[in-house]
């Protein structure tokens, strides 16, 4: 028995230094630095009372959320028809879908300014049509477009890997039931697809909550956390700040995806 | 009982065959009318085109340009199975995880916008009528595989279904639970008097069951008939031989006496041209010391299985004959039996 529990500590050992080397221990100094500045712990407090700061908080998991919304309705309906579907070229378009994993966060941003900046192809496109030109490269949404680009390909393949295991058995069986496409799709492959969804959008989530190359190039108007944490930490050298914000940002993340999963875990319980 | 929509369907196959677009052929043309109220069987080994059958029932696969099926005698080949109004039972139970036992048993009735009482009453009759009613709550990983086919017969006989197309649905139980499973399905089908479709590989669920038997081999029916007919008289050699044990004896007959390895057996109607004659361990005995007969072989093995011994006798065939013998009394390998033929059992091809 004691020999059993000293081989489970020794396996549980590079877990628990690596968790303390790469987690706690920066977190803990980055907490402590938070509170070390001129304000003192008033820092975190100033993460919700500021305006700017508190605003640049909000919009950061706003666009997170719709990121991840938006990845995972687009990602859901084209994982399932690849996984379902094999055509010519089948192969090759799954490959390039992976692409955007590959660019870094600014070449992700200059595409964006091409697609829908002040030269854009959308611009041009509206401008021909209506007379007024579209342009939001710059903006939230631009930020956004750019985050559901490279959220896609990881979110795909995690919902491919998940759809080839659904059992077509369980689609005839609803259908033998007198279910309609839209209903199987409701009551069968979503609740199938689940744990993938959960999985592929918390990592989606997470990304899109610390993405910073491409914020940095649309720049401008964009006001969210890494961008924040930049601008204190290299502008106004506010070390304290910038880590208070760094230290708010990660337990954000982290709680907003516990809940995520509790949540998700509780309602298929609830509907077991 | 009150399960059935009204009377039974009576379903009809015209020229239906079924090739993938791999250019495989499933299923050679087939004409096959299935009488309101009967039990169907559809037996023979995978690949053989049961299930494609089953499936084109179903509305699952469109059968090949210019076959139809008739519901009643209406031509349903277009319609998609969600509008076929058929209850399925699948081997691997496909019963929706995200749902309790109620759940799924309820789903039918639920997509059909039952109302909450009726709905509740009806899924407590089935999980009566299946005698699962103390697992209502359960989630379904919780059920052993016999429970969850009677949950999957349930939700399939709970809309009232015209039909019941039931796919191999107890090939993945054990041995045992098969058993009990089939006498229940068994009375079920008795007792509803809907018109079903059962797909197995397994004979002794076929003759069980089936008020009909089609048996099926390379995706062409090789003999439909009740199951004594197919038992008793084989129309092909793949038929004898893929359901129970079939003896064979090689030989010539001349004169009312068919002659082999073995030796002479008198069978005054023996065909002229007959080489070969087949028949069931049944039809076959060892010999009483004051019986006349003109065939002996050598015992090559003994199983003494209680009520009775399977013996394996060596007369010098491709194969030993197989008799199951009820004598009291115990078998030595090596030792020389005369043996005694029921000539009613024998089939020539």
């Amino acid at each position: 028995m004691r020999h059993e529990s000293r081989r489970l500590i020794l396996l549980l050992l590079p877990a628990g230094i690596f968790f303390a080397a790469f987690f706690l221990l920066p977190m803990a100094r980055l907490f402590f630095i938070g509170g070390s500045g001129k304000t003192g712990w008033a820092a975190y407090a100033a993460i919700l009372t500021d305006a700017h700061y508190f605003s640049s908080l909000l919009s950061t998991l706003g666009v997170a959320t719709a990121t991840t919304a938006a990845t995972l309705a687009i990602s859901g309906i084209s994982g399932v028809f690849l996984q379902r579907h094999k055509f010519p070229g089948n192969g090759a378009l799954v490959a390039m879908l992976t692409l955007p994993l590959a660019f870094p966060g600014v070449v992700i941003g200059f595409m964006v300014i091409m697609l829908a900046g002040r030269m854009g192809l959308i611009g041009q496109v509206t401008q021909a049509l209506t007379g007024e030109k579209l342009v939001f490269a710059y903006t939230m949404s631009g930020l956004f477009m750019g985050y559901v680009y490279f959220s896609i390909p990881r979110t795909i393949l995690t919902v491919m890997a998940a759809a080839e295991k659904l059992d077509p058995r369980l689609e005839e069986a609803a259908r033998s039931l007198g279910a309609s496409p839209w209903r199987v799709v409701l009551d069968v492959i979503i609740p199938g697809l689940k744990p993938a969804f959960i999985s592929a959008g918390a990592i989606c989530f997470a990304t899109a909550v610390g993405a910073f190359g491409t914020a940095f190039t649309l720049a401008a108007k964009i006001n969210v956390l890494p961008m924040v944490i930049y601008t204190e930490f290299t502008l106004s050298a506010n070390i304290a700040m910038a880590a208070a914000l760094s230290f708010v940002l990660g337990i954000v993340t982290w709680l907003v995806l516990a809940v995520a999963r509790t949540a998700a875990g509780s309602s298929v319980a609830a509907a077991g | 009982m009150t399960t059935q929509a009204g009377k039974p369907l009576a379903i009809a196959l015209e020229n239906c065959a079924k090739t993938f677009p791999d250019g495989t052929r499933a299923l050679e043309p087939l004409d096959f009318a299935i009488h309101a109220g009967e039990t169907v069987v559809f037996l023979g080994p995978s690949g053989c085109g049961k299930t494609t059958t089953l499936r084109i029932i179903a509305g699952l696969e469109e059968p090949d340009a210019g076959g139809r099926v008739l519901f009643d005698g209406e031509d349903v080949t277009r319609l998609p199975i969600e509008q076929r109004n058929v209850g399925m039972v699948f081997q691997s139970y496909a019963l929706f995880p995200n749902m309790t036992v109620a759940g799924n048993i309820g789903y039918g009735l639920r997509i059909r916008g039952t109302q909450e009482a009726a709905l509740k009453a009806r899924v407590g009759e089935m999980l009566d009528m299946m005698q699962i009613a103390r697992l209502a709550d359960r989630r379904i990983d919780q059920l052993s595989g016999g429970q969850r086919q009677r949950v999957a017969l349930a939700r399939a006989l709970a809309v009232r279904p015209r039909a019941l197309l039931l796919d191999e649905p107890l090939t993945a139980l054990d041995a045992k639970l098969r058993d009990t499973l089939r006498l229940d399905i068994d009375s079920l089908l008795r007792s509803l008097g809907i018109t079903a479709i059962y797909v197995t590989h397994d004979q002794a669920e076929a003759m069980a069951l089936g008020d009909r038997i089609v048996v099926m081999e390379h995706g062409r029916v090789a003999q439909i008939g009740e199951p004594r007919e197919i038992y008793q008289r084989p129309a092909t050699r793949f038929v004898a031989e893929f359901i129970g044990t079939m003896n064979r004896l090689t030989g010539s007959a001349k004169n009312g006496v068919f002659s082999c390895k073995a030796g002479n057996l008198p069978w005054a109607e023996a065909p002229a041209n007959a080489t070969e004659i087949l028949f069931r361990p049944e039809d076959i005995r060892v010999a009483e010391s004051h019986e006349e007969t003109g065939l002996q072989g050598t015992v090559a093995a003994a199983f003494f299985l209680g009520d009775r011994t399977r013996l394996f006798v060596e007369v010098g065939e491709a194969r030993p004959l197989v008799i199951e013998s009820t004598a009291r009394r115990a078998f030595r390998h090596g030792e020389t039996v005369r043996l005694a033929i029921d000539p009613r059992g024998l089939v020539v091809l």
